[in-house]
């Protein structure tokens, strides 16, 4: 998220150029895609939002300042729009206060500590360990999804999520803390395939 | 934490595990932690599991990937950029 390493020319983007309009779709709609992705959940909401980032994106940019870089920009827009769409579908989901901090997600047992941190970097991050990365995010609830998508994906600081979401930056804490926990435990499961297939090597 | 002998230190360590893996936690707080975790090897694993688990969703989100053909398709058409795209993939 803090790569600002476009080559678009500003200048011509903001006159209205639509080459460098379509350089700059090119070159960031890919991860914009899959932050939504993650944020909604589904296919058909995350090219909606996606499409209308874009169309939101052209018309504004006249009046783009480079305070954040346009790749920041881009990105909070496409945030803004998928927020949106997840108040209108489910209005609770997002502003609901649930400060309970500790729960079930703090439980671990035996079996969730796996040191999974000495396998390569070739197995934690294959084909294979991604596609699982992606789905764990998918199986959070939502409320806690949203939160780390913002947080960790995205790198918004908390106040900022917290702003963006209306909730307190405590609560941000909560449910940041909650998704991580919980996609540790599931990593933890995952990852512990490679150490029994070891084992029975 | 459960089948661990030292468990209400630990449940008490795992709630603040976020903000500490993060710098955020207060000095006293963090001192506390380092303290647990020399003695106790299971909540050492849980503190690099975890940091480990944001370390490799930012890393797979740093990672530049595709937006797929459809989709991109679709994109430009609704921008109304489709003859430029198809002028592009040509050159």
């Amino acid at each position: 998220m803090n790569q600002e390493k476009s080559t678009v020319q500003i200048d011509k983007l903001k006159s209205g150029d639509e080459e460098s309009f379509a350089m700059l779709v090119d070159e960031t709609s890919g991860k914009i895609y899959r932050t939504l992705l993650q944020i909604l959940g589904n296919e058909q909401d995350a090219e909606d939002i996606l499409q209308e980032t874009y169309l939101k994106a052209y018309r504004a940019i006249p009046e783009f300042e480079n305070r954040s870089g346009l790749y920041t920009w881009l990105h909070r827009i496409a945030l803004n729009e998928a927020l949106m769409q997840i108040r209108i579908r489910k209005p609770q989901i997002v502003s609901i206060d649930d400060n309970e901090p500790f729960s079930d997600d703090l439980d671990i047992e035996q079996k969730d500590i796996v040191d999974f941190c000495c396998l390569p970097e070739g197995e934690l991050l294959s084909k294979e360990s991604r596609h699982f990365l992606d789905q764990a995010v998918q199986t959070l609830p939502e409320s806690l999804r949203i939160v780390f998508v913002m947080r960790d994906i995205e790198g918004l600081s908390t106040q900022e999520t917290a702003d963006a979401l209306q909730i307190s930056e405590n609560n941000v804490k909560i449910r940041l803390m909650r998704a991580r926990m919980i996609l540790r435990k599931k990593l933890s499961a995952y990852f512990n395939k490679f150490f029994i297939e070891e084992k029975e090597l | 934490m459960k089948n661990h002998n030292h468990a209400p230190s630990c449940k008490q360590m795992l709630g603040n595990l976020s903000e500490f893996i993060d710098g955020d936690l207060q000095a006293e707080l963090c001192s506390e932690i380092e303290e647990h975790l020399k003695n106790c090897k299971n909540c050492r694993i849980v503190v690099d599991t975890l940091k480990k688990t944001v370390e490799l969703y930012e890393k797979c989100a740093s990672e530049e990937t595709n937006l797929p053909n459809d989709v991109r398709e679709r994109l430009f058409k609704k921008l109304a950029l489709d003859d430029l795209k198809k002028h592009q993939e040509s050159s």
